[in-house]
């Protein structure tokens, strides 16, 4: 058969440009471990995110006007006027909190399974940069509605600058371009928000890529793979990323969009977390909203600063506990990487850890009271305990020998199975049946019956026995 | 896991139960699908509310595309005389004077259900009584010292009110002292219209989008399947 | 890894089955995302009908009216004016309107529902350049043969006061001419036609 046009036009761009190569190199012939579960989907789902926010924010950057006077109208201008407006500004807006969970899930899976730790330090440092650029692109987006909350959430932000020592009035002067939040912040924030931190955050995740694939990834049982390898030289436990993961990765694409399009069909704002209710009002210089809380996002780092009482220490105590993270592969010196093998203190000083970030993030939506600063100074010292008790706690661990091979993940079906089997036990133990003497009244229905009715005690003793297994995995 | 919820869920009772202060809020009762009801708070809208608060992210056309009104009618019946199908929901009052009279302007209402909530909105109407001496006349039991002097109190009537005890303590009961126009089930339903209208207002797109929200739904759901029978097919190799 | 008893046809069909179905859907998603570049509805507000109060216009005046942003004349001809447009046919490179764009109502040799009144879209069927109102005969500049018009100062275009276009000019066809219907004998309503209005 003679070669077509078509194919001999594709080989032309081949011979010059290597999409190959690129696609061999990092795809149909890049290993990843055979045994990623659930915790490994975020990563391409942060990718997703990062495309759909690109995308909605060049259609919402047609139509809306960085300028104070006409900000709060043209966004409502998109959410009524513009044809299909509204789908796209729910779409940029729920992504911004959709980003901000997938990355903490993602996070979390690097601290829990040690993906952080050697050789893969730079992938965390680079890791974190995206994330500091990504609070700053979040903090500045959230300026440009113009809403009350955005007028005064940015004054309280960038005053945290003027707490710094000789420079801090000047600084956030020359930050706000203005004696307060104006005309003139709102213009930069754009400038910065549109294309600014977006070219920089772009740069970082290729280079978070390109680090990932150059030494490989991690795996929940934190076993590097490319140290057994097949006489072809292909990591035993490895497996084409290309097409085993794509097919995997596409799956979780489909569970996200669901509840993405939920959010976005039937709850765009989700209680006043995603959009807040304040925020449908125009900024207004003269008038401060009688509960001013940042974007559920921030209100972990914002609890930590509410909670010292001191204005520059606040903000020293809120800058390191973002900044610890860089530090987390020197702090840990455990040498097993996965929590499944780690001892029990890792992971109750984990759990603690978890508790500590959920309940600062919760108390941070919520106005001040005496006995809330107390609760967010003591889960403040819990968070740094987390990271600065880490080099004493961890150098002792009793881990677990580590497995030279990845263990198979078991799949939903077999979950279901054992479920299946242990099911009619548990509700043997749970209830128990007791004749029933019911006097009915007719001599036909004399015979007695059974019922089933919860037992106090078998529940106690599921409960009891699951509280220890729980604690059992944690020790 | 188990100590983890426990401990998050006996921090949400112990503040809940800080936070939750001031009055009881009357549920509005919200249904955007009953468009006759749009249709009376559109009319109660530019009869009471227009005077004073515009609602300018809001056409004419769109109301009456949205409601299923003809054009013409809604010119003729709905919209104030002289106002062109295009137009914006504006108000006629000059800010200049506004701020004169009531010492502040008039906010604009199109987002007012977004950031005040409808129950709010529906307990506000109603919670306005007589007090000698303020700068109205009146006074509100939602938003102490308000500006806005009673819109509806030739309907609704002047109400009173009457500091109660119980053993759970003191609340302000609301005595109506002299009946308005309407009865008072005319007037709630009144007032409820008017905050059906105004959530519509606040964002007419609703139920268009709750509409297409099901298609993209099941479209994903089909979606979803498929990608699992494929991965599960490809990881035959793998397991 | 194992790649035996692999129902390849099973694996074909499903790829292909999600790959149309995430074709679809992108479809799906690209409608509003082009969508939202089309006019909002300000711009429909925008460009809804103009109404023209003519009652004081005098003979020979041109007035100049906005409707979906863009210029319209309205001019009324003086009756030399009309006489001398009927003079004009062999110079002109469609004199009847065959190829240019007018309402039915509009399409004679004047170009307009009523002789006097005379209503176009001020733009050059060139490049959209506005041509400027020259009525004057005869002026230095455009030489003994101009007999009033509209001259198109961007590529040279020559236009009768009936919005016709001279032959030997860059602009292909005649000016256009916008829908538009009397309310009553004074009053025009621009961007609606009598047509429309009766359907």
């Amino acid at each position: 058969m003679k070669p077509t046009r078509l194919t001999e036009c594709g080989n032309w761009i081949l011979d010059r440009f290597p999409v190959t190569k690129f696609w061999n190199d990092h795809m149909a012939h890049y290993y990843a471990p055979k045994n990623f579960n659930f915790w490994y989907f975020f990563g391409s789902l942060a990718l997703l995110v990062l495309v759909n926010q690109i995308l909605t924010g060049i259609l919402l950057t047609m139509n809306y006007k960085p300028d104070a006077k006409l900000a709060f109208d043209s966004v409502e201008y998109i959410m009524r006027d513009v044809p299909w407006g509204w789908l796209v500004r729910y779409m940029h807006s729920t992504g911004s909190s959709a980003f901000f969970i997938v990355i903490y899930l993602h996070m979390f899976r690097g601290i829990m399974y040690g993906s952080f730790k050697h050789p893969r330090e730079l992938i965390w440092i680079f890791g974190m940069l995206i994330f500091l650029a990504l609070m700053a692109e979040a903090f500045m987006g959230y300026l440009l509605p113009w809403g009350q909350m955005s007028y005064w959430g940015a004054q309280v932000i960038i005053s945290l600058f003027s707490a710094i020592p000789v420079i801090g009035d000047d600084l956030s002067l020359w930050i706000r371009g203005d004696y307060v939040i104006a005309d003139a912040t709102l213009n930069r924030f754009f400038a910065f928000h549109v294309i600014a931190v977006p070219l920089v955050l772009i740069m970082l995740v290729f280079m978070h890529l390109v680090a990932l694939h150059e030494v490989g990834s991690n795996n929940p049982d934190g076993v590097e793979i490319k140290e057994s390898k097949d006489p072809w030289g292909h990591p035993v436990d490895g497996i084409p990323f290309h097409p085993y993961y794509t097919v995997k990765d596409i799956v979780g694409v489909g569970v996200f969009l669901l509840f993405f399009a939920t959010v976005i069909f039937y709850m765009p704002e989700v209680g006043g977390y995603f959009l807040e209710h304040a925020n449908f009002i125009p900024a207004d210089p003269m008038k401060t909203p009688e509960h001013i809380a940042p974007v559920w996002y921030f209100t972990p780092f914002y609890s930590i600063l509410r909670a010292i009482p001191d204005k520059f220490a606040g903000v020293i105590a809120m800058g390191s506990s973002i900044f610890v993270l860089f530090l987390l592969p020197w702090l840990d010196r455990c040498n097993v990487k996965s929590i499944r093998y780690r001892g029990g203190i890792f992971k109750k000083a984990l759990l603690l850890f978890v508790v500590s970030f959920v309940v600062l993030g919760y108390l941070g939506t919520q106005p001040v009271t005496p006995v809330a600063t107390i609760m967010a100074r003591i889960f403040t010292a819990i968070y740094f305990g987390f990271f600065l008790l880490m080099p004493i706690y961890t150098r002792w661990e009793k881990t677990k020998p580590v497995p030279k091979s990845v263990t198979p993940v078991p799949s939903i079906e077999e979950h279901l199975h054992s479920l299946e089997e242990q099911l009619p036990a548990l509700i043997e133990e749970i209830t128990e049946l007791k004749p029933v003497t019911a006097e009915i009244g007719h001599p036909a229905f004399k015979s007695s019956f059974f019922s089933r009715r919860p037992n106090p005690e078998g529940m106690y003793n599921v409960i009891s026995r699951l509280a220890k297994k729980a604690k059992g995995s944690l020790d | 896991m188990k100590n983890l919820t426990a401990l998050l869920l006996l921090l949400t009772l112990s503040f809940g139960v800080v936070a939750s202060e001031g009055i009881e809020l009357k549920e509005a009762n919200i249904d955007l699908s009953d468009s006759d009801s749009l249709q009376r708070g559109a009319q109660h809208f530019v009869t009471y509310c227009l005077g004073c608060h515009s609602a300018k992210h809001m056409r004419y056309l769109r109301i009456a595309l949205d409601l299923g009104v003809d054009q013409k009618k809604m010119l003729k019946e709905i919209a104030p005389e002289g106002a062109s199908i295009y137009d914006q929901l504006h108000s006629a009052m000059n800010k200049h004077d506004a701020e004169k009279w009531f010492g502040t302007q008039p906010p604009d209402l199109s987002l007012i259900a977004r950031s005040r909530g409808a129950d709010w909105l529906y307990t506000y109407l109603k919670s306005y009584y007589i007090e000698p001496g303020s700068p109205t006349g009146v006074n509100n039991l939602v938003f102490e010292d308000t500006a806005m002097p009673n819109p509806l109190w030739q309907l609704q009537g002047e109400q009173h009110a009457e500091p109660r005890k119980t053993i759970w303590g003191e609340y302000t009961k609301l005595v109506l002292e002299e009946p308005g126009t309407l009865s008072e089930r005319e007037f709630d339903r009144f007032v409820n219209d008017l905050v059906n209208f105004l959530v519509y207002v606040g964002e007419p797109v609703q139920l268009e989008r709750e509409r297409i929200g099901k298609y993209v739904i099941f479209f994903l759901l089909m979606f979803t399947v498929i990608a699992y029978m494929l991965k599960k097919e490809y990881w035959k190799d793998v397991h | 890894m194992n790649n035996k008893g692999v129902d390849k046809s099973k694996r074909q069909f499903l790829t292909t089955a999600l790959t149309v179905v995430g074709a679809v859907g992108t479809g799906y998603l690209a409608v509003p995302f082009l969508a939202q570049m089309q006019p909002s509805v300000k711009a429909m507000a925008a460009g809804a009908p103009v109404e023209v109060d003519i009652s004081k216009m005098e003979a020979g005046q041109l007035i100049r009216v906005a409707w979906r942003g863009k210029p319209v004349w309205v001019l009324n001809r003086t009756p030399e004016v009309l006489a001398t447009l009927k003079t004009l046919d062999n110079e002109l490179r469609d004199p009847l309107s065959n190829e240019s764009e007018q309402p039915d109502s509009s399409k004679n040799p004047v170009r307009s529902i009523k002789p006097e009144i005379f209503i176009a879209v001020g733009l050059c069927t060139h490049l959209g350049c506005s041509p400027t109102f020259r009525p004057e005969i005869a002026p230095n500049d455009l030489g003994e043969k101009w007999k009033g018009g509209f001259f198109c100062p961007c590529h040279g275009s020559w236009f009768d006061l009936a919005g016709r276009v001279y032959r030997g000019v860059p602009a292909p066809t005649n000016l256009v001419i916008p829908p538009y219907r009397y309310v009553t004998d004074t009053l025009i309503i621009i961007g609606e036609s009598a047509e429309e209005k009766a359907a």
